[in-house]
């Protein structure tokens, strides 16, 4: 009996050890630890053995299911393994095939662009105020100091709006949002006649200037200013304010300088340039070989601005400054081509 | 304007300053320089790595080999008659050089010259511009041979030295040049292209920038000494000047020269107007223009004798008026101009002789046989003069002073400089004595001036001393009484106001003179204002948000259109209209958001796939008065539902319900829950069967649906269906939200499926009401998963399939979902005929 099972175990690993598929070990299973396997039928002759064979003959029984069975789980390990590296082998893909695509959603990138100044602005505390796009004279020129007829006038050409019998006060399209630093301050007046609050705005929004479209020039363009009003507020303060304004948005080693200018509705008033970040201040073409590109106009808020919003200049002192969000993205990104903002070609939101 | 640093240096010593250093302090004080051009003077050389600061331009000169020489013949060439050859010493030895020069071409032949020609002299390998191509081309002469003549060197013409783009002759230098100096030396120059803002028109002359230097450098500014002599009869015996409104024409003056012999003026004159973008015409005229870029002030130069036979055997009077509607005068370029009262005329007692402030008459002006000149110096009313220079398209640089504002006080110094110019450069004689007519004399602002003034506006300690130092350099008066300081604005100023006005003005030149670059940088100390937000604002900011996250790409457009652009997809009402419209096709305010986004995606039609979006005004009239801005949403969709890839075929087009399940995202994250779909009527063109209106709390806030295809035809797209919306965004935003979150259950849900069998007219809706209603709130999502129709179900019949959840707070068994389901199946029957399909 000992010789015949030594015979069984014998015979079904040789059988195993030349199988390499799945499906012959599962038949392998099946013919040598399935229920009519050999090895079984010596287990079902258990009771026809006498009492002294029974212990010798089990023992050896159990040894050689066990070991049969633990040959099988090896076995079937190594087939897995050999057909998983086959697979590895062959399931190779080319990588260099294009990744599938998916739609997704963008902010135009002028709208990008004034998040970011606006979010600058608002950690240093300049709130977001809005107002009309279409104005009348008196908000868009006179109250910010335009007289009639003034030779700045011609610096921001109108879009007129048709109306009857108002000579004095036409409509026209705003041509920066400065007039809303007039709205703000007369509403910041009306919280407190006596004792007006301090102001810090944020003016974001879209203006219009009579030019033609050109690569360099639109007659619609979004502009950023910035308005603070107090008791205090000085030019040193604004050359703070600016230069960290500039920091946060161009870097924290960006370089700035404040050039004396003209802006009818401040004064003093100055241009500031950072140095270029396109050459580093060497000279290219960005910078038109000057180093420096002009990103701000600013100044101190011009007495009769603030006498018109209502706030007394002889106690109130207060600084404005404004700039393109489309021209820093221009001059960031080397776009040469100021219609491609408003074109909305595809092509060209992608790329933001 | 241009400005040659030759003639700056005239009034300020700038030895040791360099051009660029010139240049950079008026550009930090808002003189900017757009330009450097050189004409002579050495260039600056950058290394690799170091620093432009200005665009720049030109040529400089090699000290060696272009020197001053003299021509002592003019000899014919053997083989060429329109050549000749000089006899030309340059200082060291004589040499032989080859011309085709016109301007001495009479001389050929004539023998020894009995005074030799100073001319500017290139010697071999000399780098000069090459004066017969086009544009500036730089060359470097070399020896050839030019018909059987050995040349190496040549006589150099304006453009060849890059003077101007003058070739016609070659430059004839004055009698005093120094034969043998480099002529860089002589007159190398470098010009200054500086643009002047409004308020700097004070400074649009050679005294300007001088005095603005001087302020910055803290050098001296040396004044122009005006000194002559005069003789004869003064000029009051025989001119008088009536001034008929003096807030036209504040002063007039002037004055007379007497036997003046017309010639060109002096080279170095002619070079520097040329270099100052002026043309050369003769020593009177020159004379005129060169008082004028020295000084700001225009003036009139007028043939005495002229005038003098115009008057017969009286005194000449001239007299200054608006010109009468449709008077006509023909102006020195020759153009006969129909007038308007707005025009301010000088006229004598028979007719009228020169536009003020613009442009002479013809018959009064200076002509080669001119002997004696009357010269006019004025002030004028800048606005008036700016709307006459506007409406005759006659800018020059008389008017582009006046239309700026030119102190009355200048009308005296100019005109009396011009006779200076005019006897040294024409040997007249002045006449004693100047006609002034001064009706409107400006007074000159007083300003107080505080240390705690300046520190409150521009944060710097000064002191009262340290102040009027400041200001004294730009020639402001100053008092200092008891720490008081009184500042009186100089006599050519206009811009400087009185009062707090006043303070402001002079607490930026203040601010000028001390240099910006010097103020320091701080944070403001004042406190922060209250803090507000600005709701509206960040509600769209946050709407713009949601549309991004569900794919959408925004657009923003243009607010000038035509109604014919957008009566394509909208029956449009009365329009906001431009009265100066940039085109025809921008001439009103948009009305509609959408047409400007329909417009967008149609010139996108390309793409593969669109899904766009604009948060933005549109427009309505409101008569004579502001407009409305009413904001608005518009999306428009069309093309294929996702992306294509190389093995995945095109997708479905977008169609309504693609957009209907975004526009319920954005309401969900708006934050809306009782959301109605109604068929509606728009003023947009759209499907009638497939468009919808959105109502919120029972208010229609926007419709969307498929563009009618009568609408489609009008635009360029393709085949797949166009899936338009517009939003009200001030109903939208002003709608209550709710704010309230389902809790998540512990407990498990059960799902189950349901299929009906009804009639086509009852609406998915109706049912998923009924369900909802029957079901109460254990049932808490039921979502349709299919729409069937076929024969067995029956014609005027279809099936719709729902996936329902049942949730509670407790584990639900089967027995639970049946006795729900029983009771909703039973309700369907019952309301709206229908079969449970098995
Ligand atoms: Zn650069």
């Amino acid at each position: 009996m000992l010789d015949k099972l030594n015979e069984i175990e014998k015979a079904a690993l040789e059988d195993l050890s030349s199988i390499t598929e799945q499906s012959a070990l599962d038949a392998w299973r099946v013919s040598n630890v399935g229920r009519s396997s050999p090895l079984m039928q010596v287990f079902a002759g258990f009771g026809k053995l006498s009492k002294e064979e029974k212990p010798i003959v089990g023992a050896a029984a159990n040894r050689v299911k066990v070991a049969l069975e633990s040959a099988l789980e090896e076995k079937t390990q190594a087939v897995k393994n050999a057909a998983l590296a086959k697979s590895l082998s062959e399931e190779k893909l080319d990588i260099t095939l294009p990744g599938r695509e998916v739609n997704i959603g963008r902010l135009h990138p002028a709208n990008q662009q004034l998040r970011r100044v606006l979010a600058i602005l608002a950690e240093m505390g300049f709130q977001v105020y809005t107002s009309r796009e279409v104005e009348t004279d008196e908000m868009n020129f006179q109250m910010l100091n335009f007289a009639p007829h003034h030779p700045a006038r011609e610096m921001q050409d109108s879009f007129y709006v048709e109306s009857e019998g108002r000579e004095d006060n036409p409509i026209l399209m705003r041509t920066h949002t400065s007039p809303g630093q007039i709205r703000a301050m007369r509403e910041a007046v009306a919280t407190n006649p006596q004792n007006p609050p301090p102001i810090r705005i944020a003016l974001p929004g879209m203006c219009y200037r009579y030019e033609q479209i050109t690569a360099r020039s639109e007659i619609q363009f979004n502009q950023v200013e910035g308005l603070a009003v107090g008791e205090g507020i000085t030019f040193a303060d604004l050359k703070g304010t600016l230069t960290d304004f500039a920091r946060r948005m161009f870097g924290k080693d960006a370089r700035v300088r404040f050039r004396a200018s003209y802006f009818p509705f401040t004064e003093p008033s100055a241009e500031v340039d950072v140095e270029c970040f396109v050459c580093g201040g060497k000279g290219c073409q960005v910078c038109k070989n000057s180093g420096w590109l002009e990103i701000l106009g600013c100044g101190m808020v011009h007495p009769n601005v603030l006498q018109n919003g209502g706030y007394d200049p002889k106690r109130y002192t207060g600084f404005a400054f404004g700039m393109g969000p489309e021209r820093q993205l221009m001059l960031r990104n080397k776009i040469n081509d100021i219609r491609y903002f408003w074109g909305n070609d595809l092509r060209f939101l992608e790329q933001f | 304007m241009k400005l040659p640093i030759s003639w700056l240096k005239d009034f300020i010593d700038l030895d040791g300053i360099t051009v660029e250093d010139i240049a950079r302090k008026l550009t930090l004080a808002g003189l900017e320089v757009d330009e450097i051009l050189y004409a002579g003077l050495a260039m600056p050389t950058y290394g690799a790595g170091e620093k432009h600061e200005f665009k720049t331009n030109g040529i400089a000169w090699d000290k060696e080999k272009i020197v001053v020489a003299e021509i002592r013949e003019v000899k014919e060439h053997p083989n060429a008659d329109k050549l000749t050859l000089l006899d030309l010493y340059d200082g060291q030895q004589e040499q032989v050089v080859l011309t085709g020069a016109p301007n001495i071409f009479h001389l050929k032949g004539t023998g020894k010259l009995p005074k030799p020609i100073k001319v500017a002299y290139a010697k071999e390998g000399a780098t000069i511009y090459d004066g017969h191509a086009d544009g500036l081309v730089l060359t470097t002469l070399k020896r050839a041979k030019i018909r059987g003549v050995d040349s190496y060197s040549m006589v150099c013409s304006e453009k060849e030295l890059g003077i101007t783009e003058e070739h016609e002759g070659i430059i004839l230098l004055d009698d005093d040049a120094p034969v043998g100096m480099s002529l860089a030396d002589h007159i190398g120059d470098a010009v200054l292209d500086i643009s002047i803002l409004p308020n700097m028109a004070r400074n649009a002359n050679v005294i300007g920038i001088a005095r603005e230097l001087a302020a910055l450098t803290g050098r001296e500014l040396k004044k122009p000494k005006i000194e002559f002599t005069t003789s004869g009869a003064s000029v009051e015996d025989s001119v008088s000047i009536e001034i008929t409104n003096s807030e036209l024409n504040p002063r007039f003056v002037a004055g007379l020269i007497r036997g003046v012999e017309i010639k060109p003026s002096p080279y170095q004159i002619q070079r520097r107007l040329k270099l100052a973008g002026i043309r050369a015409i003769n020593n009177i005229v020159d004379a005129t223009n060169y008082a004028m870029i020295e000084l700001g002030e225009p003036l009139h130069a007028f043939d005495y004798d002229v005038l003098k036979e115009r008057a017969g055997e009286k005194k000449i009077k001239l007299i200054t008026r608006p010109a009468q509607e449709g008077e006509e005068l023909v102006t020195l370029d020759g153009e006969k101009r129909k007038l308007t009262s707005m025009n301010v005329l000088v006229c004598d007692e028979k007719s009228s002789l020169s536009l003020a402030g613009v442009m002479g008459g013809t018959e009064s002006e200076v002509t080669q046989n001119t002997r004696n000149v009357l010269l006019e110096g004025a002030a004028w009313n800048f606005i008036n003069i700016r709307r006459t220079a506007k409406q005759h398209n006659l800018p020059s640089e008389a008017s582009f002073r006046f239309s700026r504002g030119v102190h009355p006080a200048l009308a005296e110094t100019g005109v009396k400089r011009g006779l200076q110019y005019m006897a040294a450069w024409a040997h007249g004689s002045i006449a004693p004595g100047l006609v002034d007519a001064y009706p409107l004399k400006p007074k000159d602002s007083v300003v107080e001036v505080t240390s705690k003034e300046v520190k409150r506006l521009l944060g710097i300690e000064l002191t009262v001393e340290q102040i009027a130092e400041l200001l004294s350099r730009l020639e402001f008066k100053c008092e200092i009484t008891n720490h008081q300081l009184q500042v009186t604005a100089p006599a050519h100023r206009m811009d400087i106001d009185e009062g707090v006005v006043g303070l402001a003005d002079v607490l930026e030149e203040v601010a000028r003179s001390y240099g910006f670059d010097k103020i320091p940088t701080t944070t403001i100390s004042d406190a922060l204002p209250p803090q507000a937000g600005n709701p509206v604002h960040e509600w769209e900011e946050h709407l713009r948000d949601l549309l991004v996250a569900i794919g959408m790409q925004e657009v923003v457009t243009y607010r000038m259109t035509s109604p014919e652009r957008e009566g394509r997809v909208i029956t449009h009402g009365e329009y906001v209209r431009i009265a100066n419209p940039i085109a025809p096709e921008r001439s009103v305010l948009r009305q509609s958001l959408l047409a400007a986004v329909l417009e967008v995606a149609e010139k996108n039609v390309r793409a593969e796939s669109i899904a766009m979006f604009e948060v933005g005004s549109i427009f309505e009239p409101v008569k004579n008065d502001l407009p409305n801005e009413p904001r608005k949403l518009a999306i428009v969709m069309t093309g294929a539902r996702s992306a294509s890839a190389w093995d995945v075929k095109a997708a479905p087009a977008f169609d309504f319900y693609d957009m209907k399940g975004r526009i319920e995202l954005l309401l969900a994250g708006l934050r809306y829950t009782d959301i109605v779909y109604a068929q509606s009527e728009s003023t947009y063109s759209l499907h009638p069967g497939k468009s919808a209106e959105v109502k919120i709390n029972g208010q229609a806030v926007g419709v969307f649906g498929e563009l009618h295809p009568l609408a489609k035809e009008k635009y360029e797209f393709g085949d797949a269906p166009v899936i338009v919306a517009e939003f009200d965004l001030e109903k939208l935003r002003t709608l209550n939200p709710s704010y309230g979150i389902i809790p998540v259950s512990e407990f498990p849900p059960m799902y189950e499926d349901i299929a009906i069998i009804l009639d086509e007219s009852v609406t998915a809706s109706a049912v998923e009401a009924l369900i909802r209603q029957t079901g109460g709130k254990t049932v808490t999502d039921v979502r349709l998963f299919d729409v069937y129709r076929d024969e067995k179900i029956g014609a005027g019949k279809k099936s719709l399939a729902y996936n329902l959840t049942y949730q509670a707070e407790k584990t639900l068994t089967d027995a639970d979902a049946a006795v729900i389901r029983n009771k909703i199946v039973k309700r369907l029957e019952n309301t709206i005929g229908a079969k449970l399909r098995r």
